[in-house]
């Protein structure tokens, strides 16, 4: 519904779903090209899983119980909603950050695909459906293991599955809108930092409650955050009033980088 | 061996050391973050972290545990980082080894002068890295000093083999790969962040070939003056023997891609 | 001491698998000549030249560079060639200045030294106020001249060089050959592979043609022409008429006729006698274009086929 919002403020003529699916079903052409590029793919899934089993499993037999906001919890419990909600993040940040990158400045994909009636706005969602597809997968596959593991019931691992969703949404939008910004390869190496940071501090290993008030203030308004809390809430069968407010942060997250994204693309793509 | 044979000069593995200090010298501030502040975050999430809901590990604080463990895996992902994109770059795009080739520089020369662009680079790390955990009063042993030893044999150990594999494949898509089979896997699971004994019995035995575990074991023993699982002589000879092979293998790898 | 060659090659072969690249060729370079491999590409050019740069090892035949044989003395043979390769191997992160010193100190050439020669052969290929700048935003033709400035960084015997003007546009290429030309006239030894036979004819002394890892013809540019063709070519285009229908009707006329796809050429010692005679015959054609004979007519001439398709 947002996204159609920002669609009729963006484009000026109608979007076409066929358009859009065409985009993504490049991508889905692109799978075919060699099993090296299948085992990347594939591969991104295991790394959130190694985090879990190392320090969720191993650590986590030295931490033993973790008191969070009155509940105490084994620490692999605390640790696995926070690596969903990574899992999420990079699925949707890998393609939509390193690929369309890649994409758009070298392989001139997206000047191809302008010279035919796909619009630039087209290029944006079909691409982020694409994220969504490749993050799902992860994500689906990782809330089994987590049922498997005995780290989630059935009922609240699936309750979390569309909430990652939404963050793979906003990561995806966001990736988007940063890859039209970025000027070389040595962003990258940025970003990643980046998106380190966030994995090690956003709530992920201990609770942002053992930091100190300003650095807690300075992480809870980051988007990991938000998408870890939302995640772990309902992952742990802890709903409330709060998550909506995560939900919302994410929402407009999803809105805004979409919108930025599709102006930029119009701007470096169509001169 | 006779096709393991090439030789090297010092006067051209120095060359080829100068080019990687002259590249270095331009390109440093990008590798601040990776180098120097990636370790150092990663140090406070889980040993500070972390650290804060852990007891006693091996009869020390969790921090002081990891501090050494840390340490390994940093010269050991700096040296696998810097043995894959730069070296096929340099086959692929730059073709920089082309470029030697068309010289009196062999191979071998090659070889030796990255590697000790490797260890320049690790060393450096690894004193930044020290100064910083001494501060945190995780160091205590003065046999502590020996570990950037024991980083530079862990990170021989990896850079050879690396720049042997980054030299046969042709795709970068094989580096995502190797951090996510070999580099990720080694970390987590090698005795940096929790006991190797921990580990199911079945998988022990993949952790006890990585150069890692041995380098975390060595270090561990030197930052906190205790005596390490294996002799001595066991964690390095085996270092030592890895780093050799490694060696081998990256001549032949570098000679087999550079001919015809 | 000019009676011994610089590269001699009796039976040299070079073979990938199943394929042969190079069948057997006997060359010789003398020092201070300009040496050419002129051929299309699969010739075997390339392959020639890195044997010769010693990169390569041959398959079967002798093979001799400054005395020295490539097997055992690869090195100390390297160390006196400069190489300007097909493909630019510029170091990109590395400035102009740098590119040249970080190469020399390849060679054992003193920091001092390397900075010198740099300072000297930046100014030789027209860079000297680009020394600070990266290499990416130079040309191709800046980059071509500086990869020739950093083949000459160690001072060497013989000169290779790869296919040195391809890509190029006209006015880059003859600026090249215009320090080129300041090179041999200097006394540097030569040796260049190129596909085009105006750079041939501008810049070599001596030349072999190849075709198919064979040497087809060898001489002067000047001798092959007058071995191979006629002084004079006629190039007839008509308007409709397939060329191939038409061979009938000017056989006879100047020493031979060959009908190619677009056009007739017709080889003769007075083009303007054959065009007469032409005309003579009834023929009219759209266009005529009577000019001197080239390499690409000896080549065409010796193989059957066009040097550039």
């Amino acid at each position: 519904m947002v996204t159609t919002m920002i669609a009729a403020r963006v484009a000026s003529d109608r979007l076409s779903p066929a358009r859009i699916g065409a985009v993504m079903g490049r991508n889905v052409g692109a799978l075919r090209s060699g099993p090296a590029y299948w085992l990347v793919l594939v591969s991104g899934f295991f790394e959130p899983l190694l985090y879990l089993l190392s320090i969720g499993v191993g650590v986590g037999a030295l931490v033993g119980d973790l008191p969070v906001g009155g509940r105490t919890l084994p620490y692999a419990t605390f640790v696995a909603p926070a690596m969903l909600a990574v899992s999420a993040m990079s699925g949707a940040l890998s393609e939509t950050t390193y690929n369309f990158f890649f994409k758009m400045k070298y392989m001139k994909t997206f000047d191809a695909i302008l010279a035919t009636p796909v619009r630039p706005f087209e290029i944006a969602l079909g691409e982020l459906g694409w994220a969504m597809v490749r993050g799902s997968v992860y994500t689906g596959a990782f809330v089994i293991v987590m049922i498997a593991l005995g780290l989630a019931t059935p009922l609240w691992a699936l309750a979390a599955f569309p909430a990652t969703m939404l963050v793979g949404l906003a990561f995806g939008s966001l990736g988007m809108a940063i890859s039209t910004l970025m000027r070389g390869w040595q962003d990258f190496d940025l970003l990643a930092s980046g998106q380190f940071a966030l994995f090690l501090f956003s709530g992920t290993f201990s609770p942002v409650a053992d930091y100190p008030l300003p650095v807690r203030v300075l992480v809870e308004a980051t988007p990991l955050y938000q998408s870890v809390e939302l995640v772990r809430g309902l992952a742990i069968g802890d709903p409330g009033w709060s998550l909506l407010a995560h939900a919302a942060y994410l929402v407009a997250m999803v809105a805004a980088g979409l919108l930025f994204a599709a102006r930029r693309l119009e701007r470096v793509l169509c001169v | 061996m006779a096709v393991l044979a090439t030789r090297v000069t010092s006067r051209s593995t120095l060359a080829v050391l100068e080019r990687a200090l002259t590249l270095y010298r331009r390109l440093w501030r990008t590798s601040v973050l990776s180098s120097f502040v990636l370790p150092v975050m990663f140090l406070v999430s889980i040993g500070v972290g972390v650290g804060g809901h852990v007891g006693q590990v091996g009869g020390t604080d969790y921090l002081s545990w990891i501090v050494p463990g840390v340490l390994a895996s940093t010269a050991f992902q700096m040296a696998v980082g810097e043995c894959t994109y730069p070296v096929l770059g340099d086959f692929k795009w730059v073709r920089a080894y082309h470029a030697m080739r068309a010289t009196p520089v062999e191979p071998g020369d090659m070889v030796c002068g990255w590697l000790l662009y490797i260890l320049i680079r690790v060393e450096i790390s690894v004193a930044v890295f020290l100064v910083i955990t001494a501060s945190f009063g995780t160091l205590h042993s003065p046999l502590a000093l020996l570990t950037p030893l024991v980083c530079a044999l862990v990170a021989l150990a990896v850079a050879a083999p690396t720049m042997a594999f980054a030299a046969s494949v042709d795709q970068d898509s094989y580096f995502a790969l190797l951090f996510r089979f070999v580099l990720i896997p080694s970390t987590l699971f090698g005795g940096v962040f929790f006991p190797v004994d921990r580990l199911p019995a079945l998988i022990r035995p993949l952790a006890w070939l990585s150069p890692l575990w041995h380098g975390a074991e060595l270090n561990r023993a030197a930052t906190l003056g205790t005596a390490p699982p294996w002799p001595v002589a066991a964690h390095a000879g085996y270092l030592l023997v890895f780093a050799g092979a490694g060696i081998a293998w990256a001549f032949h790898a570098f000679r087999k891609r550079l001919q015809d | 001491m000019s009676e011994q060659p610089l590269i001699r090659a009796r039976g040299l072969v070079k073979r990938f698998g199943d394929f042969t690249a190079v069948d057997g060729i006997d060359i010789d370079v003398a020092p201070g000549e300009a040496f050419g491999f002129l051929g299309p590409n699969g010739a075997g050019k390339s392959s020639t030249m890195r044997m010769i740069g010693c990169v390569s090892l041959p398959t079967a035949g002798e093979l001799r560079i400054l005395g020295m044989d490539p097997a055992r003395e690869g090195a100390a043979i390297r160390g006196r060639l400069g190489v300007c390769p097909q493909l630019d191997n510029l170091d990109p992160d590395l400035n102009v200045r740098e590119n040249l010193t970080t190469y020399a100190r390849y060679f054992g050439i003193s920091r001092p030294e390397a900075r010198r020669r740099a300072r000297e052969l930046l100014e030789f290929v027209q860079l000297a106020d680009r020394a600070g700048s990266k290499v990416e935003p130079l040309s191709g033709g800046m980059k071509r001249r500086l990869t020739i400035a950093r083949a000459m960084v160690n001072d060497p015997d013989i000169v290779l060089l790869d296919e040195p003007t391809t890509g190029l546009d006209p006015q880059a290429r003859h600026l090249l050959w215009e320090r080129l030309f300041q090179l041999k006239r200097r006394g540097t030894t030569l040796v260049l592979t190129t596909h085009y036979m105006d750079e041939a004819e501008q810049l070599c002394d001596r030349l072999v043609v190849m075709d198919g890892g064979r040497i087809v013809a060898q001489g002067s540019p000047r001798s092959l022409i007058a071995a191979h063709s006629t002084p004079e070519v006629v190039e007839l285009r008509f308007g409709d008429e397939r060329p191939a229908g038409l061979a009938g009707k000017l056989a006879g006329i100047g020493e031979r006729v060959d009908p190619l796809p677009d056009r007739v050429l017709v080889y003769a010692a007075d083009g303007d006698a054959a065009t007469a005679e032409v005309h003579r015959r009834g023929l009219t054609p759209s266009s005529v274009l009577v000019r001197r004979s080239t390499l690409e007519d000896v080549f065409l001439h010796l193989t059957g086929r066009t040097l550039v398709d």
